[in-house]
């Protein structure tokens, strides 16, 4: 039996290279369709326009498409996700070109009667590429399941 | 469903909840796609099994998805959704149906803007609110 995942204090700090994404109008009305959301400004660009939008804007969860790459390494299949936190200093826009780093921010133990359990919390950041202004903040707290698997 | 109006809130208003259709495995698959989340707990029973989880479960943020339909709703396309965050606590699993409801914490007016901070979370057909957390909502004040 081996252990799906080790994670300890010493990762804290740890960052994720940066990525850039683009932010497409196809892949916020998916996002949409997906969750079932009908928000004409997620899919109607002359509606959002005619709300003073360039284009049209994510919902509030799309950052989490924009994730970096996680900065330590992970089996998914043994983690539950604990907590989730956006803080935006506006919304996304299709269109924007966003610079994103990721960042473990810290790493606790805790037992309970599901049993012994790692949580990591990892925060990523979103600069608009060109002028460097902070769009938003991602926080999000993985809880590591003490699962062994056969192999 | 009508936008807040900033105006008119009270602290400790109950707002009108949001009913969401059935969750289906399609609708895993779907958000495994458009969220990029390819983990197969939620879109293939065998390994959900293989690591103790009896099948497979709906991604959390799914649920936290609803719920952002649900502030960027009471928000109205002049307002728009300043924070929301949520703890995750029992599994929702595909054939639940989640309601989203909500209540008015905190008032406060800055930058000529109204912010609403709101409880939100979700409920399922069950009882048990799997999903739950705020909103801070920013709206023409």
């Amino acid at each position: 039996m081996a252990k799906l995942n080790q994670v300890t204090k010493d990762d804290i700090g740890k960052k994720s290279p940066e990525v850039v994404h683009e932010v497409e109008k196809g892949a916020i009305r998916k996002f949409a369709d997906a969750i079932g959301d009908p928000n004409p400004l997620f899919h109607d660009e002359s509606f959002a326009q005619a709300h003073g939008y360039k284009s049209i804007i994510a919902p509030p969860t799309f950052a989490i498409t924009l994730g970096a790459e996680m900065p330590i390494k992970i089996d998914p299949r043994g983690v539950l996700h604990g907590e989730q936190a956006f803080l935006y200093d506006r919304p996304i826009v299709a269109g924007d070109v966003i610079r994103c780093q990721a960042e473990v921010t810290d790493v606790y133990e805790r037992s309970g009667h599901s049993g012994h359990m790692t949580f990591f919390v990892t925060e990523t950041t979103g600069r608009d590429a060109q002028t460097e202004e902070r769009i938003f903040r991602a926080r999000g707290t993985i809880v590591i399941r003490d699962v062994e698997i056969p192999g | 469903m009508n936008a807040l109006n900033f105006a008119a809130l009270k602290e400790g208003e109950e707002l009108e909840a949001l009913v969401k259709d059935p969750i289906t495995k399609v609708q895993l698959v779907k958000y495994a796609g458009a969220s990029g989340d390819f983990n197969p707990i939620h879109t293939d029973d065998e390994t959900a099994k293989t690591v103790g989880l009896g099948g497979v479960i709906a991604h959390g943020m799914l649920s936290m998805g609803f719920l952002g339909e649900y502030a960027a709703a009471l928000a109205g396309p002049d307002g728009w959704v300043e924070e929301l965050s949520v703890r995750f606590g029992s599994m929702v699993r595909p054939g639940d149906v989640l309601t989203c409801k909500g209540t008015v914490k905190e008032l406060t007016q800055s930058g000529g803007r109204g912010h609403v901070r709101l409880s939100v979370w979700c409920e399922t057909q069950k009882g048990e609110q799997p999903t739950k957390g705020e909103a801070v909502l920013s709206l023409p004040a």
